[in-house]
C-alpha cells in the first residue's frame, strides 16, 4: 500500500479509511434493514437504498484517492440504477397491496413449502 | 371332416366372444348352437366311418413343441375311442347349447355364456382327439379353465366365485400330479406321442424310478400320478369335494361340464393309456379301489342331500366310480360304455332338474317341492326316464352298462375285485333309494309352497326338446349298442383302441355270469331301493323324519358329505390361509414393503419434511441466505486469492 498522503486527505483531513468504515457500517445497516424488519417491505427498499449509497460512497472515495473519475460515472449509473429499481419496487408493491390487501413482510410468504 | 369337428365350436366361441354385442342374445345362442350341432351331425358321420367301416385316421395339423427330445405336434387321432368321445361331447353339447337358449333367455350375458360353452365343447373335443400327452393336457386344461369360468358365471354370487375357486384349485392337486406323470413319462420313454408310448411300454415294464428312496415300477409310477389327475377331474374320492359345490354354476352347465363330459375326461384318460395301465397291476388296483369308495360314498351322501342339483351331482361322482371299477378291473370298454350312456341320461337327469328349477323359478330345495306331476308332465316324464335309466331299469341303457360292470366285478378275479363288487352293489341299491326319493319329493305328495307350484309353468319347446332327444338316448343308447360296445362286436368295434392283454379275458368272463341271482343281483337291487323309497316318501311319509331323529349321528355323518369339507377346511385351508396371512403380513408387508418401498418412501417423506421447512416463504430469510452466501463465498475466494489481494 502507498504510504504517501492523498491530495484529497491533505485538504480535509479525513482519511480514505474513514471514508470507508462509513460506507460499511450503512452497508451493514442496509443488509440488517432487510432481514431484521418485519414490518414493511419500504423498509426493505429503503434499506436495499442504503447499501447502494454505501457503495457509491466507496465508488466516489476510492476515485478521489486513486484519483480517477471511473469511479465518480459509475456512481452516477448506481444512482440511475438505484431510482430505476426504487420505481419499479414502488410499483410492485402498491400493486401487490391492490392484491392482498397488505404489505407486511410476514404476511408475504406465499412462496411457503 | 375332422378339424371341422374340433375347431367350429372354437370358431363359434371366438365370435361369440368378441362379436356378442353386434350378434346379440339370440344372434349368438343360435349361431353357437348352429355350429356345435354341425360338429355333431360330422361327429355322427366320423363315429359310423370309424366305428364300423374300420376307417381310423390320423390327421396332422401344425408343429406345436421341439426341443431337444421333445418333439409334439397338434395332430388329431381318430380311433374308435376317440369317435365315441366325440359323439357324447358334440352331442350332449349342442343340446345342452339349444336348451340354454330357453333356459338363460332372461340372463344379461348371454353371448358371453354361449361363447364360454362353445369354449369348453372346443377344449374337450381337442383333449380327446390328442394325439400325445401334451396336446392332451391342453385339452385337460383348456375344459379345467372353462369349467372355472362357468361355474363362476354368476360371479355376483359369492358362494358361485368360491365354488369356482374351489374347483380350480382341487383340479390343481389332480393336475399336479398329471403333469408330473407326463414328466415320468418323458423320463422314461424320452417321447410323448402316444404311438411310440403304447409300442415301447411293454420293453419298459420292469424299468423302475426312484421315489422318495424306494425303487418303485417306473410303469406303476406312471400311472398312480396319471390316476391322480383323473381322480381330481373325475371328482373320485379324496379329490371330490368341488363337484358337488360346482352345481352354482347355471345349469346347463352342471349336465354338459358337471355330468356328461368333462367329468369323465378322467376315466377317458385311463382308458386311452389303457396300454400303460394294462401292465401295471398295482395302479389297476388302486383305480378298482378308488372308483368303489367313490361308488359307495357318493351314494350315501347322496341320500342325504335336499338339493335337487347336489343329489344329482352325487350321482355323478357315483356313478364315475362304475366306470373306474371297470377301467381298473381290466374291463375298459364296460367303462367307456357306461361313460356313454351315463353321459346320455344324466345330462337328462340335471337337464330335466334344469326345467324343474325353471318351472319354479330358480327353487332347488327338494323339501319345498312336492306334487309338481301336474303342472309339468312332460319334465316329470323325462325325469322318470332318466330315473329308470340312471337306476338299471331292464332294457334301459343303464340297465346294459351298469349291469355289465357289476358283472365284470363279480367275474374278475384281481385283487379288490370281490371288494368292488359288494360296493357297487350296495351302491345300485343307494342309487335307486336317492334316485326315487328325488322323484318322489319332487313330483308326487301335497305342493310344499302353494305359492310356487301355482306358478309352476312347463318349459317351452326349446327346452323339451333337447330333453326328449337325451330321453331317447338314455332309453335306447344302451340297447343298441351294448352289443358293439361289450359284447361279440367288440373286436370289430375297437379294433385295439382299447389295449387288452392277450390274458385279459374279463369281459368275455362276464358274458358268462349265468346264476340268475347274480344276472339279475342289481335289478333286485333296483326294485328294492324303490320300494324303500316308496315306503318311505309315498306309504308312510313319516318314516324319514322318524329315521332322521333316531339315527341323528348317521343322518349328520351322510348330510355333512361324511365331513370332508369340515376335515379338508381344518387340515388344509387353515394352516394354507394362516400361513399366507403370515407371509402376507409379515414378509410381505413387513420385510418386503417395509425395508423396499415404503421404507425408503418413507425417510424420503422424512428428509423432505425437514427440508421443506426452509422454504419460509419470506423474503428477509432467503436475503439472509443470501447474504450468507456471498459472505462466504467472498471469504473463501478472499483467502484464495489472499496474496493478488492486498498486493495493489
Amino acid at each position: 500500500m502507498p504510504t504517501t498522503i492523498s491530495p484529497i486527505e491533505a485538504a480535509t483531513g479525513i482519511a480514505l479509511q474513514q471514508y470507508l468504515t462509513v460506507a460499511a457500517i450503512l452497508f451493514t445497516l442496509g443488509a440488517f434493514g432487510i432481514f431484521l424488519n418485519r414490518k414493511n417491505v419500504i423498509i426493505i427498499l429503503m434499506s436495499i437504498e442504503l447499501m447502494l449509497l454505501a457503495v457509491n460512497i466507496n465508488l466516489v472515495a476510492f476515485s478521489a484517492y486513486l484519483n480517477d473519475i471511473t469511479g465518480q460515472i459509475y456512481a452516477l449509473i448506481v444512482l440511475t440504477v438505484a431510482a430505476a429499481e426504487a420505481a419499479i419496487g414502488l410499483a410492485i408493491i402498491v400493486i401487490y397491496y391492490r392484491n392482498r390487501g397488505s404489505i407486511a413482510v410476514d404476511d408475504i410468504n406465499s412462496m411457503r413449502g | 371332416m375332422y378339424p371341422a369337428i374340433v375347431f367350429l365350436p372354437l370358431a363359434g366361441a371366438l365370435l361369440a366372444g368378441f362379436f356378442g354385442r353386434t350378434l346379440g342374445d339370440k344372434g349368438a345362442g343360435f349361431l353357437t348352437s348352429l355350429l356345435v350341432l354341425v360338429a355333431a351331425g360330422l361327429s355322427w358321420i366320423a363315429f359310423y366311418h370309424v366305428g364300423f367301416l374300420g376307417e381310423e385316421a390320423r390327421v396332422p395339423l401344425l408343429p406345436f413343441i421341439g426341443v431337444g427330445d421333445l418333439n409334439t405336434s397338434w395332430s388329431l387321432r381318430i380311433d374308435t375311442l376317440t369317435a365315441v368321445m366325440l359323439v357324447v361331447v358334440t352331442t350332449v353339447s349342442s343340446l345342452v347349447h339349444v336348451y340354454s337358449v330357453g333356459y338363460m333367455s332372461e340372463d344379461d350375458r348371454q353371448p358371453l355364456f354361449f361363447a364360454e360353452l362353445s369354449l369348453f365343447t372346443f377344449a374337450m373335443l381337442s383333449l380327446v382327439t390328442a394325439d400325445n400327452l401334451i396336446q392332451l393336457f391342453f385339452g385337460w386344461e383348456g375344459v379345467g379353465l372353462a369349467s372355472y369360468l362357468l361355474i363362476g358365471f354368476w360371479y355376483h354370487r359369492p358362494s358361485a366365485n368360491q365354488a369356482a375357486i374351489k374347483a380350480f384349485i382341487v383340479n390343481r392337486v389332480g393336475d399336479f400330479g398329471f403333469a408330473l406323470g407326463v414328466f415320468a413319462v418323458f423320463y422314461i420313454f424320452r417321447d410323448v406321442n402316444f404311438d411310440t408310448i403304447f409300442a415301447a411300454a411293454k420293453e419298459k415294464q420292469s424299468l423302475t424310478l426312484p421315489v422318495f428312496g424306494y425303487q418303485a415300477n417306473a410303469l406303476t409310477v406312471i400311472c398312480l400320478l396319471l390316476f391322480m389327475g383323473a381322480m381330481g377331474k373325475s371328482a373320485q374320492f379324496l379329490l371330490h369335494t368341488w363337484l358337488p359345490d360346482a352345481m352354482e354354476g347355471p345349469t346347463p352347465v352342471s349336465a354338459l361340464i358337471h355330468a356328461a363330459t368333462m367329468v369323465t375326461a378322467g376315466v377317458f384318460m385311463v382308458a386311452r393309456l389303457s396300454p400303460l395301465f394294462e401292465l401295471s397291476p398295482t395302479a389297476l388296483t388302486v383305480v378298482t379301489c378308488v372308483g368303489a369308495i367313490t361308488a359307495f360314498f357318493a351314494a350315501t351322501v347322496g341320500v342325504a342331500q335336499n338339493d335337487i342339483k347336489r343329489v344329482v351331482a352325487y350321482s355323478t361322482c357315483s356313478q364315475l366310480g362304475y366306470m373306474f371299477v371297470a377301467l381298473g378291473l381290466g374291463a375298459y370298454a364296460a367303462g367307456i360304455f357306461h361313460l356313454f350312456t351315463h353321459a346320455f341320461f344324466k345330462a337328462l337327469l340335471f337337464l330335466g332338474a334344469g326345467s324343474v328349477i325353471h318351472a319354479l323359478h330358480g327353487e332347488q330345495d327338494l323339501r319345498k317341492m312336492g306334487g309338481l306331476r301336474g303342472p309339468i308332465p312332460f319334465t316329470f316324464i323325462m325325469m322318470l326316464v332318466g330315473t329308470l335309466s340312471l337306476t338299471g331299469f331292464p332294457f334301459t341303457s343303464g340297465f346294459f352298462s351298469k349291469d355289465a360292470i357289476i358283472d365284470v366285478a363279480f367275474a374278475s378275479s384281481a385283487p379288490a375285485a370281490r371288494y368292488a363288487y359288494y360296493l357297487l352293489v350296495i351302491a345300485a341299491f343307494l342309487t335307486s333309494f336317492y334316485s326315487w326319493r328325488l322323484i318322489f319329493m319332487a313330483f308326487f305328495g301335497k305342493p310344499k309352497d302353494e305359492h310356487a307350484f301355482e306358478h309352476a309353468h312347463e318349459s317351452p319347446p326349446v327346452m323339451t326338446g333337447p330333453l326328449l332327444i337325451l330321453a331317447i338316448g338314455a332309453l335306447g343308447a344302451g340297447f343298441v349298442f351294448a352289443d358293439y360296445f361289450v359284447e361279440a362286436g367288440y373286436a370289430h368295434f375297437w379294433r385295439g383302441a382299447l389295449f387288452t392283454l392277450p390274458s385279459n379275458t374279463i369281459l368275455e368272463q362276464s358274458g358268462h355270469v349265468e346264476a340268475p341271482l347274480i344276472k339279475w343281483l342289481p335289478t333286485i337291487m333296483m326294485a328294492g331301493g324303490f320300494l324303500v323309497a316308496y315306503a318311505a316318501y309315498i306309504a308312510a311319509p313319516g318314516l324319514p323324519a322318524w329315521t332322521v331323529r333316531n339315527f341323528k349321528p348317521i343322518h349328520a355323518f351322510l348330510y355333512n358329505k361324511w365331513y370332508f369339507d369340515e376335515l379338508y377346511h381344518w387340515v388344509f385351508v387353515r394352516p394354507t390361509a394362516w400361513l399366507a396371512r403370515f407371509l402376507w403380513i409379515y414378509g410381505d408387508g413387513a420385510i418386503i414393503d417395509g425395508l423396499g418401498p415404503d421404507g425408503v418412501a418413507a425417510r424420503v417423506i422424512a428428509v423432505t419434511k425437514r427440508t421443506v421447512r426452509l422454504q419460509t416463504g419470506y423474503v428477509y430469510h432467503y436475503a439472509f441466505v443470501m447474504l450468507i452466501g456471498v459472505a462466504v463465498l467472498v471469504s473463501y475466494f478472499a483467502y484464495l486469492f489472499r496474496g493478488a489481494l492486498f498486493k495493489i
